[in-house]
């Protein structure tokens, strides 16, 4: 079977519905190219680890077709399992064996030659900094270590595609960034496709070269960081008046250079129709309405400005929300 | 069996071996709890020695045959838990994206169990026959009690997985547990079948297969060879393997559902 192939990553139509539940995924349609690195941008509950689960032949489409490294997902699940590496959600592995351990048991289910076992799960051990903690059980790893394992076991059999689902959540800034770089040198040294989902803005703007954003199931946007941004236009400004009382001229001042958007409830915020030159007048204006204010930004549009647009919802207060609930059972049982 | 299958079994085996071996709190139950319930049982019901057509004059030997069965049903516990525990961390997922062939995964999954039944049958007949049980059988009894014994582990443990294949859910693996002790209660465990009085749990017992695995068990310790209560033993024990065993690859089949 040829592995000649245009695209790394095609799907047309892709839906998946599940059992008396919503359609998680519904009618996606992407391509990524050979040696890109393509960033699945969205909220919990948007579609994007379904939409991996199908991608890598762990669920099967309710309709439509992908094929991954030119074989069909449905049809040719087994070339697909072998061109690719995958790190889901969770980072699934086994407390009770040593990372050592984890990557020998990858490799013999790979079927690499006893010989090649050792060396490759040794080399990766050492490239993601984990020869230290190589005979330690894994339940005493952090949560940063089990993930660069995760990593490592992903890319035992040096896949060609490699699917990173939601890689970094819960990680420290650091663990985050280290990570974010063995990514940056994979795709530079080994030109390895990288499909990443994510929920963190960032993370997308640093590592990917084009962005699907995915709500209720469908791409609400596909480009690069710069297309997706420029869909947005023009910059925002937002002040914060110095006395609270002022609130209401202040926006009234405001809003003679552009349309209202959502901003801080304890000020105002405008997308200037101008552009960014027009923040002088603003500033003129502000003073000759006599008002003080206690804080005035000039914002560049941003994804969360894109996600925003497209969706009419943030992305990062999606997550904060998310993270409030997850919190809230805790405060109680605490309580 | 080709060479990648065998290395998958291999690999698989070794993992869960490894797994059963380092948690203590899983292997050390299943070896001390049925010990425990046989001190207790041969000092308690001794006197039933006395009742007219009791195969033997030692309860000890009699009760001796129950702590394998126990032990069998620990080992379930611990198969399914695994593969439930699989399941529920997402380890199941990373198998599935290897080549790694289903019977491997499952035959694999079992080995760890095997390993620890054989422990359990040497342990338990070590410390029973130590304790004064007696083998009429012989030493060649041994072998044929720890194969009967590995059969049954087999049979509860694809039980174990079947279940925990279907749920997806250790909670459930776990509500096993009560299920599998009722059907060890209402089987022969206490009494030789014939000395059962009241006629509803004779019945239940005689269509109990648990009867069975005890009495082929039992036969060997007392009787010594008694090819009818070894061939049912072995019956009941391969019947639970066989179709406890179709179950499970079933359910692996729908849980794998990989193309």
């Amino acid at each position: 079977m040829s592995n000649r192939y245009a695209a790394a990553i095609e799907a047309e139509g892709l839906v998946r519905v599940f059992k008396k539940g919503p359609r998680a995924v519904d009618g996606i349609d992407l391509q990524v190219a050979p040696g890109e690195v393509y960033g699945f941008l969205g909220p919990n509950g948007a579609g994007k680890s379904t939409t991996v689960h199908m991608l890598t032949t762990l669920l099967p489409p309710t309709e439509g077709t992908a094929r991954v490294a030119g074989f069909d997902i449905v049809h040719q699940g087994a070339e697909v399992r072998t061109a690719i590496g995958a790190a889901l959600q969770e980072a699934a592995l086994d407390p009770f064996l040593t990372g050592r351990e984890h990557m020998r048991f990858q490799a013999a289910l790979h079927g690499l030659p006893r010989g090649e076992r050792r060396q490759r799960g040794d080399e990766l051990l050492e490239r993601l900094g984990l020869s230290d903690a190589a005979d330690r059980k894994v339940g005493g790893y952090s949560g940063g270590m089990k993930r660069r394992l995760d990593l490592a076991l992903a890319l035992v059999h040096e896949p060609r595609i490699l699917f990173l689902d939601e890689p970094t959540t819960g990680l420290d800034p650091q663990s985050r960034t280290a990570l974010w770089e063995e990514v940056q040198r994979l795709v530079a040294d080994r030109g390895v496709t990288v499909f990443l989902t994510t929920q963190y803005l960032e993370e997308a703007d640093v590592l990917a070269r084009r962005i699907g954003i995915i709500d209720n199931g469908q791409i609400v946007a596909e480009g690069t960081t710069y297309e997706l941004k420029a869909q947005i236009g023009q910059p925002s400004v937002e002040a914060i008046p110095a006395e609270a009382e002022d609130l209401a001229r202040l926006t009234a001042v405001l809003e003679r250079f552009g349309e209202p958007v959502p901003g801080t409830p304890r000020g105002a915020t405008v997308r200037l129709s101008g552009g960014e030159a027009t923040l002088a007048d603003v500033v003129r204006a502000l003073d000759a309405e006599d008002l003080q204010v206690e804080h005035l930004q000039l914002h560049q549009p941003t994804l969360n400005d894109v996600f925003l647009a497209k969706t009419g919802r943030s992305l990062e207060g999606a997550r904060q929300e998310e993270e409030q609930a997850r919190e809230e059972p805790t405060e109680r049982v605490a309580a | 069996m080709s060479v990648a299958l065998t290395l998958q079994v291999g690999t698989v085996a070794r993992r869960s071996i490894l797994r059963t071996l380092r948690q203590p709190a899983m292997v050390v139950p299943a070896l001390i709890f049925p010990m425990l319930l046989l001190a207790i049982n041969s000092g308690g019901l001794d006197s039933a020695t006395n009742l007219p057509g009791f195969p033997t004059d030692s309860y000890l030997t009699f009760a001796l045959a129950l702590t394998f069965l126990q032990g069998t049903m620990f080992a379930a516990m611990s198969a399914g838990t695994n593969v439930a525990t699989d399941i529920e961390t997402g380890f199941f997922n990373r198998l599935s994206l290897t080549p790694l062939r289903r019977v491997a995964l499952l035959v694999g999954q079992l080995s760890g169990v095997i390993v620890l039944a054989l422990l359990q049958a040497t342990t338990f007949l070590v410390v029973g026959l130590s304790a004064g049980a007696s083998l009429e059988a012989g030493p060649l009894g041994i072998p044929v009690i720890v194969a009967l014994s590995l059969l049954t582990t087999l049979g509860f443990g694809s039980l174990g997985a079947f279940v925990a294949l279907r749920t997806g859910s250790g909670e459930t693996v776990q509500g096993l547990f009560p299920l599998m002790f009722a059907a060890l209660f209402l089987s022969s465990m206490a009494l030789p079948r014939n000395l059962i009085e009241i006629d509803w749990f004779r019945t239940v017992a005689t269509w109990n297969p648990v009867s069975y695995m005890l009495e082929g068990i039992r036969s060997l310790l007392i009787d010594g060879w008694n090819g009818e209560a070894l061939a049912l033993g072995f019956l009941a024990s391969g019947g639970l393997a066989v179709i406890a065993l179709a179950a499970a690859a079933s359910a692996l089949k729908t849980r794998m559902v990989r193309a």
